[in-house]
């Protein structure tokens, strides 16, 4: 069965990425946010899945367990500081957040 | 249109629509369950590239743990409040998304293997390949990420807990 080419898989990932670049700029829920990070994370992670196959090396795949091992952990950290922050204002919206603002 | 290109091109509209869908849902709980859609489509892009161990951690890991914990903290926030819409901002957002994608897919397709992938053997992203990688040229990355693993644990505890 042929493959396809890589650059499909790039340009996928792009799109996805800048998907989740829009879900950062524009929705104001901090949780939405940080799931629009997490798809940002997964484009990333299938671009070196894509890389590691077409260059044949197990690289990528290490890699994609680094990158998943620090999402988890920017995961847990952030919906710890959502609930901190939702105990103080009893709202989520970021722009309530603007006590280091001058 | 062979077969490969034919499942190529209905996964990623799959997977861009679930993304879209992720952004732009209004119900919170409802966006985490796209979430899970797109990381599941993701976790067969990696089954389809020969990464079946990276896969099984994706659906594990992403679509089990973390997405378990997102959907725990919507449950115990309660949110009831209706979010406010950012219309001046999604023009901005628009356009420079627009943008960054363009210079993405131009920056990342510049580069030069795109031909034809590396023939590749039986091994190649089974377990035993990966562990063997993984416990020999990285080791320390792989020590390094447990020590984080147990930094995020206890600033989780201590952010949480209710102030003393």
């Amino acid at each position: 069965m042929r493959t396809v080419p890589l650059n499909y898989y790039l340009i996928l990932s792009a799109i996805v990425f800048s998907i989740g670049v829009i879900g950062v700029l524009v929705r104001r829920n901090l949780i939405v946010v940080l799931m629009s990070i997490e798809l940002m994370l997964n484009a990333v992670n299938l671009t070196f899945i894509a890389f590691s196959r077409y260059l044949g090396s197990i690289e990528g795949q290490i890699a994609v367990f680094f990158v998943m091992a620090v999402a988890a952990a920017e995961a847990v950290i952030g919906l710890a500081i959502v609930i901190s922050v939702f105990r103080h204002h009893q709202s989520l919206d970021p722009q309530e957040m603007q006590l280091l603002k001058w | 249109m062979d077969v490969a290109t034919v499942i190529f091109f209905s996964l990623a509209a799959l997977l861009i629509g679930a993304s879209l869908l992720v952004v732009f849902l209004r119900n919170v709980v409802h966006s985490a369950m796209a979430l899970v859609a797109a990381l599941f489509i993701i976790a067969v892009f990696f089954v389809i590239l020969q990464a079946p161990m990276v896969g099984v951690l994706q659906v594990l890991v992403y679509a089990g743990a973390i997405m378990v914990l997102f959907l725990f903290v919507i449950m115990f926030l309660n949110l009831t409040a209706s979010e406010p819409r950012r219309r001046a901002w999604l023009s901005f957002a628009g356009v420079s998304t627009l943008l960054l994608g363009g210079v993405l897919s131009a920056m990342l397709t510049q580069t030069e293997p795109a031909a034809d992938p590396v023939a590749a053997t039986e091994l190649f992203g089974s377990p035993e390949m990966l562990a063997r990688n993984l416990f020999n040229d990285f080791v320390l990355p792989f020590e390094i990420a447990s020590v984080l693993l147990l930094v995020a644990i206890v600033g989780a505890v201590v952010l949480a807990k209710r102030g003393s």
